[in-house]
């Protein structure tokens, strides 16, 4: 990394205050049309982390595939899904959020004092590759990489043909659990007037 | 440990863990089921900004850290179909999507 010292620690701070608070914004919004554009924002944020940590390569796939795939199909599903309901109440809300927020607190408190205490075995920064990190990962990929290489290629493939079926537009006629018929006027959205019934 | 010719490793370490623990509260709280998996998506890129810090600081000549994260991502985008396109079919047959009346595995 050629760029100075202050250059870089600005840069740091900008880009984690982002993604922290752009990923507290995505958990706690109560839209989740801006969730998913603040999504956008912190996976961008940590794209900008990996340039800062020399990792070219996985920045650029990470707004490749993060930023252009899977934001663009959570928006797509979010446009698919997007109805307006009145959830219903849970009693005990109140309890469950103490748990789980205590647990999270304990969690991280952990993790941060293992960052804190444990002595880390560092290299030095000077034979750091740099630029030819690509290339590294070019022949990682192609040598000792190689078998999870291909097993990554059947695995989108299949990925591919598992969401296919999934999202196919053939449904059970019957509720599975219920019984009851499935509303049909709801899959079929052409006659359903998208912005009126809209409160 | 700490050299001033760089920014010290626990910062980027104490950012993961913070985004992890976000994502971690996320999941557990949600009940928009679209809302659950982008914090899982998150978790995941707490998990990738740890493995590159390490293979930029610990190992930079061979940087497996970065192959694992391309994995990583490669995972992350076939888990971000499939898992969107069972909250498809489960809104055809259910017209919510809230977690708490996905119970047809419970027992």
């Amino acid at each position: 990394m050629s760029i100075a010292i202050t250059t870089q620690i600005i840069c740091f701070s900008v880009l984690s205050l982002v993604i922290l608070i752009g990923a507290l914004g995505v958990v706690l919004l109560e839209s989740i049309v801006y969730s998913a554009f603040l999504l956008g924002g912190v996976f961008m944020s940590v794209a900008g982390l990996y340039l800062l940590l020399n990792a070219s390569f996985v920045a650029a796939a990470q707004v490749l595939v993060y930023v252009g795939a899977v934001n663009v199909l959570i928006i797509f599903a979010i446009m698919l899904v997007n109805k307006k309901e009145d959830l219903k109440p849970i009693s005990d809300i109140k309890s469950r959020r103490i748990i789980s927020t205590s647990i999270c607190l304990t969690l991280l408190s952990l993790l941060i004092r293992v960052d804190l205490t444990n002595v880390w075995s560092l290299s030095s920064p000077q034979n750091s590759i740099g630029e030819e990190s690509t290339i590294r990962i070019g022949e990682h990929l192609f040598s000792d990489y190689l078998l999870p290489f291909e097993v990554a290629s059947v695995l989108l493939l299949m990925a591919m043909i598992g969401a296919i079926v999934l999202a196919r537009r053939d449904v059970m006629s019957k509720d599975i659990s219920t019984g009851l018929p499935v509303d049909q006027e709801l899959i079929e959205k052409s006659s359903e007037p998208l912005l009126t019934n809209k409160n | 440990m700490m050299n001033l010719e760089s920014i010290p490793i626990q910062a980027f370490l104490i950012v993961s863990s913070a985004l992890f623990c976000i994502g971690i509260w996320g999941l557990l709280n949600s009940r928009n089921a679209v809302r659950v998996l982008m914090s899982i998506e998150l978790m995941l890129n707490a998990v990738n900004i740890n493995l590159i810090t390490f293979s930029s600081y610990v190992d930079n000549n061979l940087i497996q850290g970065q192959v694992f994260t391309i994995f990583v991502i490669t995972v992350a985008a076939a888990e971000a179909a499939v898992g969107l396109a069972i909250l498809l079919s489960l809104y055809r047959n259910r017209v919510t999507v809230d977690m708490e009346s996905f119970n047809l595995l419970k027992w």
